[in-house]
């Protein structure tokens, strides 16, 4: 090698130096440019006829035609002037923050809680969460539809056992806020295992010393909570909490099929569900296109947070 | 007895009253599906099977289309999985064993991606699959489903290769293997339990996905089982509870099994694994 070198001319061996450069410089793009390829075809196209659909009348002609017609703006214009899409915004805003802080608070007090109890009961209940988990959302809600159907679910039978009051045949299905409140009974539920497994091994990463240490030094309980405890499981709870609200805003799957497609009007609208009722179930697909931007700006201005935490995360290594 | 013995019982109590109700609904479904009509319909209900019956598991797997649409999650499931594990191994290589530029877009690209709510897909997947004639096919449900495992895959991979050894690569190179070689033979089985992880997370989102499953397939022959099982019901006046909760606990027996496999890989993927990604 090193005559070779000597017998080259020196241009022809720097250039000979960055051809190979070169070549091992792909590597990397070429890896990774299969993925690249595939969601640019499957997400990143459909995601500009998004725009594009947003701004053309498309109804069931254009879908047959695959061509809509331009009218501009109209569609964010009868969105922004429809009065359901602001109380269904807000609705999906206050049903989304119930829905996290509950599932927050409640999944942090589990976790606090399974430091505390005995291995067996640890394991006992984290089984149990695990099962729950992978409960999939179809089924759960299945399950709450026979739990609580009015004739004779096993919900009105127990709060009336224990004496909540007489709910002899309640019709859960009621009211707005009680079909809401339903879903999310079956949301919080459903997403509690995860939570809770996840802080619970956050706060495993507590340093046992440093516990002691404090406690040695006579601090209070609730004082060691707060100074040495929280300091550490706090990124975990900015992440959960930052995923959660991304997930119970757009949630679909849950509303639309405990509440029953019968019974969805625009009193009980999410935002997921209000524009699958608008775009997809009346053909309205310029619309549908409109509120789902709306949409998708919404939920990428929450998610900035979420990604620039996981970004200084990665830094790390 | 001391204060500490004391209050860790009443710990261990609140710990298994939760444990009770986290459970009921799941003991709940079991239960009925077990149960016999006449105990199932009574007003004052009762915990346990009294006579234990398979009758509901028989109807359920009776009612139209059941094992077609079963064949249809299979195929969707496995397809969806094979293509992105393949895909999402070559990214995570890149991810975790280069440094180039755009390396941060890229990885931006793949976190925000998984933000985009799937409800906010529906109208331009559906317009562009139409366009193609990929409405009523597998094909496309396969297409929708990658848009979601495929960047949780990338994100998640990292995370596993990053925990292998870089000795160990390096020494395969020392002994004359070229990169090519030394992650084929090295890195592979190293990953494979992280692969595994991955594939398995990825089989229990696509078999769970409802949403699109309901928009682009019609014919119930060509449906996949959620949307069977949501559609059980169908218009009746009469439930058939316990056909119901038969056919629900046989949805679920495939990812309550996968789940229990990877259990404590899942908490390891999503804290320790994606964090370090």
């Amino acid at each position: 090698m090193a005559s070779a070198a000597e017998t080259t001319p020196k241009w022809s061996r720097r250039r000979r130096f960055t051809w190979r450069r070169a070549g091992q410089g792909a590597v990397p793009y070429a890896l990774v440019a299969p993925v690249v390829v595939v969601m640019g075809a499957i997400l990143g196209y459909p995601l500009y006829s998004l725009v594009r659909i947003a701004l053309d009348r498309y109804g069931l002609t254009e879908l047959i035609q695959h061509k809509g017609v331009y009218i501009g703006l109209k569609n964010f214009g009868s969105v922004l002037h429809d009065s359901v899409f602001w109380h269904t915004l807000l609705r999906t805003i206050v049903f989304a923050a119930t829905n996290v802080g509950l599932t927050m608070v409640i999944g942090t007090l589990l976790a606090l809680l399974l430091v505390r109890i005995s291995t067996w009961v640890r394991v006992l209940l984290t089984a149990g969460l695990v099962l729950v988990w992978s409960m999939p959302p179809v089924v759960a809600v299945q399950v709450w539809n026979w739990m609580i159907n009015s004739e004779n679910g096993v919900l009105n039978y127990i709060l009336t056992e224990l004496h909540f009051g007489n709910y002899f045949q309640h019709n859960w299905m009621q009211t707005p806020l009680s079909q809401l409140g339903m879903v999310t009974t079956l949301i919080v539920w459903g997403a509690l295992p995860f939570v809770v497994i996840t802080v619970y091994a956050a706060l495993s990463q507590v340093p046992r010393e440093l516990v002691e240490a404090a406690e040695i030094d006579g601090a209070r309980s609730w004082r060691v909570f707060l100074d040495v405890t929280v300091p550490v499981i706090t990124p975990v709870l900015l992440i959960l909490t930052s995923l959660s609200i991304l997930w119970d805003f757009g949630v679909f799957t849950q509303a639309y099929l405990l509440i029953g497609q019968p019974h969805i009007t625009s009193a009980n609208y999410l935002m997921g569900i209000y524009l699958f009722e608008q775009g997809y179930v009346n053909a309205n697909f310029g619309l549908g296109a409109a509120i789902s931007i709306l949409m998708l700006v919404i939920v990428a201005a929450m998610s900035v947070v979420y990604v620039r935490r996981m970004l200084r995360i990665g830094d790390v290594t | 007895m001391s204060v500490r013995n004391a209050r860790r019982n009443a710990w261990n109590v609140v710990g298994v009253a939760i444990f009770v109700v986290m459970i009921f609904p799941v003991f709940w479904m079991v239960s009925t599906a077990f149960k016999s009509d006449d105990q199932i319909n009574a007003l004052t209900p009762t915990w346990f099977p009294l006579h234990p019956t398979l009758k509901h598991f028989r109807d359920a797997l009776a009612k139209p289309y059941f094992w077609d649409d079963v064949k249809n999650s299979v195929i969707v499931v496995l397809v969806t999985v094979t293509i992105a594990m393949v895909l999402a191994f070559l990214a995570a290589v890149a991810l975790s064993k280069y440094r180039f530029t755009g390396r941060k877009l890229f990885i931006v690209l793949v976190i925000g991606v998984q933000m985009l709510p799937g409800a906010g897909l529906i109208i331009p997947l559906y317009v562009v699959l139409a366009r193609y004639h990929e409405v009523n096919t597998l094909t496309g449900v396969i297409l929708v489903y990658l848009t979601g495992v495929l960047p949780f895959s990338v994100w998640t991979l990292p995370g596993f290769i990053l925990g292998i050894p870089k000795d160990l690569e390096e020494a395969a190179m020392v002994d004359g293997s070229t990169r090519l070689g030394a992650f084929a033979r090295i890195l592979l089985p190293l990953v494979a339990p992280g692969l595994v992880a991955t594939s398995v997370f990825a089989f229990i989102t696509s078999w769970n996905e409802y949403i699109f499953a309901r928009v682009l397939l019609n014919d119930g022959s060509k449906q996949t089982i959620t949307v069977w099982l949501s559609y059980f019901l169908g218009t009746s006046r009469e439930t058939d509870w316990g056909a119901l909760m038969a056919a629900s606990t046989l949805t679920a027996i495939p990812v309550v099994v996968f789940f229990l496999l990877i259990q404590r890989r899942i908490a390891f993927g999503l804290t320790a694994g994606a964090v370090r990604g």
